[in-house]
């Protein structure tokens, strides 16, 4: 029983001590200008994260962009257009690419990516777009593999009743399969925006890290996790504090999203 | 004007094969990549020497014990707590509020970021209990971290072993706690080993909330209070500050390669498990 409670007597730790470190900050900064203001220079006192939040949106949104049509259209074709032997070896093969350190899609972001776009489209290279399409391919995994999931779940009869209404397969897929996987299907996507506005590592190395509103796709960005750690190496006092405010603006978005995604997950249960 | 719905199923199919073939060109393009920069570079002497000059030239051995040890200590802790909420919640008690909060605590924890795992390790175990960069806060911070997972596959596992075994048990006069220790973990154990094993990957690819709790030390640790490096920090390090990226990728190809045996291991034994409750 004591044991049990382990889980939750770890989540309550961590929201309590990330919080005690990081809430009086705001209180005393002000909530508006943390959040609003767009100037972070810590050594003048100045902590405004709004270009932060800006650049987490803008890097969650392109990766949504990337990974979702790409992982729902692999789910897709490897759930209902290939045999089943094939599908059982090129499931666990992505999910196995689902282990890869987030390190590694990051350093092939700087080694690759960024120079093809610094060349061909312009910019610093290491920018939104860069940030996105290698966070984009990092939750491919999840996506795929959550809408695999949900797809098989759909029962073969509503396939079979499709059929027998005479439409093609892929009118079945978009009509009906669809439409009966969907909950299931924004559930891993909702996973994949958690994971993507999460993930640091990968993206310190390749969004650029700039301070600033961005103009374009083409900007060099820094999000709310980059901030953390880019600058928690040599923070002290009210800068520190500052960074563990950072953190609980994170803490709080990320658990809004779980909250709905396990919403998602629990009406698909309801509703078999 | 209307298409006709066989000529949208055409050009559907080929619009999802070319997505899906792009994916998967992708990732195999990330590991062909990296093992085709990275292996020329293994040899013997790279991961047993000792690095030098920051990593610029030498082996990276020191960050292989720390890659090897994390985990290890972070296992040994969480496999007791994650497997004994496990039976708690199969075994001792039924759905109520207490099992939902649980489920709830699990959950989150494992959607949190590892950036957050990072700060609260770092204020919790590193400043406030004075553990300080050490072997002891990174595993004790990976603990949290993996906690959720070995819950939650410890009980898919659990779940799996049929009612009639402890239906059986209970016959011969054995009490429930003889029953979930002779009948009910021993059949479960695969199920709990996958877990423990893709843990093992989470953490061997950890790096943010590594980094700011066991620090980045490059020496050989002497007691689990010193400071140590694992392999991705080392990784980071070397490929951030462009230290040296021939170091760079083939420590990311011994990264991947221990990533993808521990990940194919339990893929294999989850296989053997289904094959055999199905049996």
């Amino acid at each position: 029983m004591a044991i049990a409670l382990s889980a939750i007597t770890m989540l309550v730790l961590i929201v309590l001590f990330i919080i005690k470190e990081g809430l009086p900050f705001i209180f005393k900064i002000g909530i508006t200008d943390f959040l609003l203001s767009t100037d972070w220079e810590p050594a003048a006192g100045k902590y405004g994260i709004f270009p932060m939040i800006a650049g987490s949106l803008w890097v969650t949104l392109g990766a949504i962009l990337v990974g979702v049509p790409l992982g729902l259209a692999g789910a897709v074709f490897l759930s209902e257009f290939i045999p089943q032997w094939a599908m059982k070896t090129i499931k666990p093969t992505i999910e196995l690419l689902a282990g890869i350190p987030s390190v590694v899609y990051g350093f092939i972001g700087v080694m690759v990516l960024a120079p093809l776009i610094r060349e061909y489209l312009g910019g610093p290279g290491l920018s939104i777009m860069a940030a996105s399409i290698i966070l984009g391919i990092m939750i491919l995994p999840t996506v795929m593999s959550i809408s695999i999931d949900s797809i098989k779940a759909v029962p073969n009869s509503y396939r079979e009743g499709a059929f027998a209404l005479g439409a093609t397969h892929w009118q079945t897929i978009h009509m009906v399969v669809i439409p009966a996987a969907r909950s299931g299907i924004i559930a891993g996507i909702i996973l994949g925006l958690g994971r993507a506005i999460g993930e640091t590592m990968a993206v310190i190395m390749v969004a650029g890290n700039a301070v600033k509103l961005p103009n374009s796709p083409l900007d060099s960005v820094r999000t709310l996790t980059a901030n953390i750690a880019l600058e928690m190496g040599y923070a002290t006092g009210m800068h520190r504090q500052a960074l563990f405010a950072t953190g609980v603006v994170l803490l709080i978005i990320i658990m809004l999203l779980n909250y709905i995604a396990m919403t998602a997950i629990r009406d698909r249960g309801k509703k078999k | 004007m209307t298409v006709h719905p066989r000529y949208t199923q055409t050009i559907a199919i080929f619009v999802l094969t070319l997505l899906t073939v792009l994916t998967l060109a992708v990732l195999v393009f990330i590991i062909v990549f990296v093992f085709g920069k990275g292996l020329p570079y293994i040899s013997y002497d790279f991961l047993f020497a000792k690095p030098e000059d920051m990593g610029r030239s030498g082996g990276i051995f020191p960050t292989l014990i720390g890659t090897v040890i994390l985990p290890l200590f972070a296992i040994i802790i969480a496999t007791p707590l994650g497997v004994g909420t496990a039976v708690y919640l199969t075994e001792y008690t039924r759905e109520n509020r207490i099992t939902r909060i649980i489920r709830f605590g699990a959950d989150c924890l494992a959607g949190i970021p590892s950036i957050i795992f990072g700060l609260f390790g770092f204020i919790f175990f590193v400043t406030t209990l004075r553990m300080g960069w050490s072997i002891m806060s990174g595993s004790l911070t990976l603990v949290f971290m993996i906690l959720p997972t070995i819950i939650r596959t410890s009980e898919e596992a659990i779940k799996a072993v049929p009612y009639s075994y402890r239906e059986v048990s209970f016959s011969l006069g054995a009490t429930l706690w003889q029953t979930v220790r002779k009948v009910v973990l021993p059949n479960a154990l695969p199920g709990i080993v996958t877990g423990i094993m893709l843990s093992i990957g989470r953490s061997i690819g950890e790096t943010a909330a590594v980094i700011f709790t066991a620090g980045s030390s490059l020496r050989m640790p002497h007691s689990i209070f010193d400071s140590i490096r694992t392999m991705s920090v080392h990784f980071y390090i070397l490929a951030r500050e462009g230290i040296s990226n021939k170091n760079a990728y083939a420590t990311a190809a011994v990264l991947i390669i221990s990533i993808l045996i521990i990940n194919l291991i339990s893929y294999w034994m989850m296989n053997m498990f289904i094959a055999k409750k199905t049996k």
